[in-house]
Formats: structure tokens, C-alpha cells, sequence
């Protein structure tokens, strides 16, 4: 998981009492600049709106120059501003202002948007807690929950891009929201999906060996004519042409099987991951015997 | 006496950090929201929200009052909010979709009867 940061100042839009509304078209310039540039936004004063958690409010109104005083019982830092007179883009600015270099995005980006959150949702009402996806990822991005069944831990670990996780699944739970194409990006599953996820499940199948010992393979194969010919050029190059195949058969993006560990680095967190499922495999076996045990015969 | 029944509440997701939504159409739900007399909930991009289990989200899930979401595919929603640990309650959550779905029809959904006629949508 994303270490937690301190959250992003939520901004309010407020045209209640005590303020004038702003122009339509403006208004409408102002929300999507903010959330553009990242800020999560209630508009406040039309009806209800509830401006929930965050450490930091930056609250936006036409107050003819007399802004109100702003407590907040919670004790958190309330900012407000008086737009009046002010364009959606001057208004921004002041925001940005006030935001006063809290991080907005993951924290180790540079800014909002330059990470694409990019990592696998599950349909809970299609898994059934397999685990083949744990023991193919070798990133870490999923984890056992305490109920020993699935669970996304670290989204910010996969690699931008890869779907390649969403082919082991063999009943098309895996799903990347920013994805083009259904059933990958959460559209609906038909029964030609299903049959043909279930094909892909053995990765073997397609590609002649088990994905990552041809991987292990491939490398093995790049070392040896990497200490023949001690170009690490030829031997990058020769490495891209193996996988070349294995890219285009499992639509796993060409950079990160270019980014992958070493072979025996490959092999350690294969095994790590394989162990873990299986762990999560037997506990999941013994707690349904537990839950199977008629009453009274323990 | 019966009690006041809560107050139907909007979230409307921008889907800034990678727009698989059609810009014409989020842009045009959103001025079709912000023209009419609503109080609503905007995020940047819910997939980043969900990827750092901001507490807010959990927030939404429990409210009171029915709740109508406008982003993408329903299926990756729930899945979204059940990442973040803050599962949507079966009961109450409508999700339209606006990777689908044009905008007239989705204001229709958000807004029902609150939606100004001649807007610009
Ligand atoms: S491979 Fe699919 S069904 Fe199996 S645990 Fe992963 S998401 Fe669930
Ligand atoms: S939930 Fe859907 S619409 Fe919202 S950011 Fe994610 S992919 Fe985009």
C-alpha cells in the first residue's frame, strides 16, 4: 500500500447565506480546474454536501469582501478565501497558494497525475480466492487479508500498464479500471470470456513453459552471451527479441519484462509468492473443514 | 412521526489521471451539475483515491441518505471502494457509467428532477 501521506486540502465551494453565487460559467471552470489539478471539491450551500475527511479545508465564496470567521470543532486547518470579483483561473491560483506544498498525488510523484493509478481491482463476486494471480506477481502486489483471502496490497507496485495478471485469472475477477477494453476495464464478463480466460490460465499452454522459467531462460541464455560476446549491448538487444514473443502472447507491455529482476531474483520472489498462496490455500481449506464440522462433534 | 428521510447525495469522479471517460462527456455532466441547484461531491480520480485508501471514501460508502456515483464501469467501482476497505452497501448506491452512457442521459439519472431545462448539455 502507498504509505499514507497527509491528504490533499479538500476544497469547498460555498454559495450559501452570506454569499453571492457564482457565475454559471464560471463555476463550471473553477470545479473542473480544481479537480484537474488534483483537489477533491464539494459544492456546499445548494442543498447538502458534506465535507468529510481531510486534514485541510479551503473553502472558496463570493463574500463581498466580509469573509466569515471559520472554526472547525475538529481542530483542522480551515482556509477561506473570498473569490468575489475573482475569475475560475484566479481563483485557482489562490488555491494553489493556499495548499501551500502539501503533496497531492502519491508522494513520490512529482505532481498530481504523473503517477496513472494503475493497478488490479477485484470482483469480489467472481473470485474464488484461487490465488494463481498472488503466485504470478512478482511485485508484491497482492497479499492475504486477514481472512485468507485475497487482497490488493500494494497497488502502487505494479507496473503501469501490464495487465498481465487479468490472463491468469480464470474467472476474469481482475480488472484495471484504466484499461481500454472490456472485460479488463470492468465492463461486463460474457461467457466467451470466461471460457477463453479459462484457456489462458495455463500460460504453459501458450507459450511452451511456464512464463517465468522461460523468462529465467531467456536471461540465462542472455548472461551466457553476455560473458561470450561482454557486450551488454547485444545482449540487452538479444534479451528484447526473446521476449519479443512472450510480450505479445501474454500483452505484457515490453518495459517491464525489460525491467524484470535477475534471473535468480526472479526465482526467489517466485517461490516467496508460490509459498504464500499455498499458505493462503490451506488456511482457506481448514476454516471452511472448521465451518463444515457438524455442531457438537468437535 | 416518521423522521425526515436523508437527502439523496452525488459523487461524480473526473477521472483526471488517465481519462478513459470521453472529456465530452464528464465535461459535460459536470456543467450540467454545477448549473443546477445541487449541493454534490467531485474527486479527481477515484482509482487514485481507492489506491491510497483515503478515509473519505469510506466516508461515502456509509452516509446516509441513497448515493449516485457517476465515473465508469460499476463493476470496477464497487471493486474500487471495496479495495479502499469501504465496500458500497448493496442497498441505496447507483452507479452510471460515463465511459458508456451520454451525458443527457446520465444528468437524467443524477439529477431527476432537479435538472434545469435549457441547459447546456
Ligand atoms: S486468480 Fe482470480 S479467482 Fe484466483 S485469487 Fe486471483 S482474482 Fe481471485
Ligand atoms: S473510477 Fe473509473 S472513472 Fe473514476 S478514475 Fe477510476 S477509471 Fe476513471
Amino acid at each position: 500500500m502507498i504509505a499514507s501521506p497527509p491528504l490533499p486540502p479538500r476544497v469547498v465551494v460555498y454559495e450559501g447565506r452570506g454569499s453571492t453565487p457564482f457565475d454559471p460559467g464560471e463555476r463550471s471552470r473553477l470545479l473542473a480546474g480544481l479537480l484537474d489539478r488534483g483537489y477533491s471539491v464539494v459544492r456546499a450551500g445548494a442543498g447538502r454536501a458534506e465535507a468529510g475527511a481531510a486534514t485541510a479545508f479551503i473553502v472558496l465564496g463570493c463574500f463581498g469582501g466580509a469573509p466569515p470567521e471559520v472554526g472547525d470543532a475538529a481542530g483542522r486547518d480551515v482556509a477561506v478565501c473570498d473569490i468575489t470579483g475573482r475569475s475560475a483561473d484566479e481563483a485557482i491560483a489562490l488555491v494553489e497558494q493556499r495548499r501551500d506544498g502539501r503533496p497531492m498525488n502519491r508522494p513520490d510523484a512529482a505532481g498530481p497525475g504523473q503517477w496513472k493509478p494503475w493497478f488490479p481491482v477485484i470482483d469480489l463476486a467472481r473470485c474464488t480466492n484461487c490465488m494463481q494471480c498472488l503466485s504470478f506477481c512478482l511485485f508484491d502486489v497482492y497479499g492475504v487479508a486477514a481472512d485468507h483471502t485475497l487482497r490488493v496490497e500494494n497497488p502502487a507496485n505494479c507496473k503501469v500498464n501490464c495487465p498481465a495478471c487479468s490472463r491468469v485469472c480464470p474467472e476474469v475477477a481482475i480488472m484495471f479500471p484504466k484499461y481500454h477494453a472490456g472485460p479488463i476495464d470492468g465492463g461486463p464478463v460474457s461467457e466467451s470470456d470466461v471460457q477463453r480466460e479459462k484457456m489462458k490460465v495455463d500460460i504453459s499452454a501458450l507459450l511452451g513453459g511456464d512464463i517465468y522459467s522461460r523468462l529465467r531462460e531467456r536471461s540465462a541464455e542472455a548472461k551466457q552471451r553476455f560473458s561470450r560476446e561482454r557486450s551488454a549491448d547485444q545482449a540487452l538487444a538479444e534479451r528484447r527479441r526473446c521476449l519479443t514473443k512472450l510480450a505479445d502472447a501474454a500483452a505484457i507491455p515490453r518495459e517491464v519484462l525489460d525491467a524484470l529482476p535477475s534471473p535468480e531474483e526472479i526465482q526467489r520472489r517466485t517461490e516467496e509468492a508460490a509459498r504464500r498462496a499455498e499458505a493462503a490455500r490451506v488456511a482457506q481449506g481448514a476454516r471452511a473443514a472448521q465451518g463444515s464440522t457438524p455442531a457438537g462433534t468437535t | 412521526m416518521s423522521q425526515p428521510q436523508p437527502a439523496p447525495r452525488i459523487l461524480y469522479c473526473r477521472c483526471a489521471y488517465a481519462q478513459v471517460v470521453p472529456a465530452e462527456v464528464k465535461d459535460a455532466v459536470l456543467d450540467g451539475l454545477a448549473r443546477a441547484e445541487v449541493a454534490f461531491e467531485m474527486v479527481p480520480d477515484l482509482c487514485e483515491m481507492a489506491a491510497r485508501r483515503d478515509p473519505h471514501l469510506a466516508e461515502l460508502a456509509r452516509g446516509d441518505g441513497p448515493l449516485t456515483i457517476a465515473a465508469c464501469w460499476p463493476r470496477a467501482v464497487e471493486g474500487l471502494f471495496s479495495l479502499a476497505d469501504a465496500p458500497l452497501p448493496r442497498a441505496g448506491v447507483r452507479i452510471v457509467n460515463m465511459r458508456t452512457d451520454a451525458a443527457p442521459a446520465i444528468l437524467d439519472e443524477l439529477l431527476g428532477a432537479d435538472r434545469p431545462t435549457g441547459d447546456a448539455s
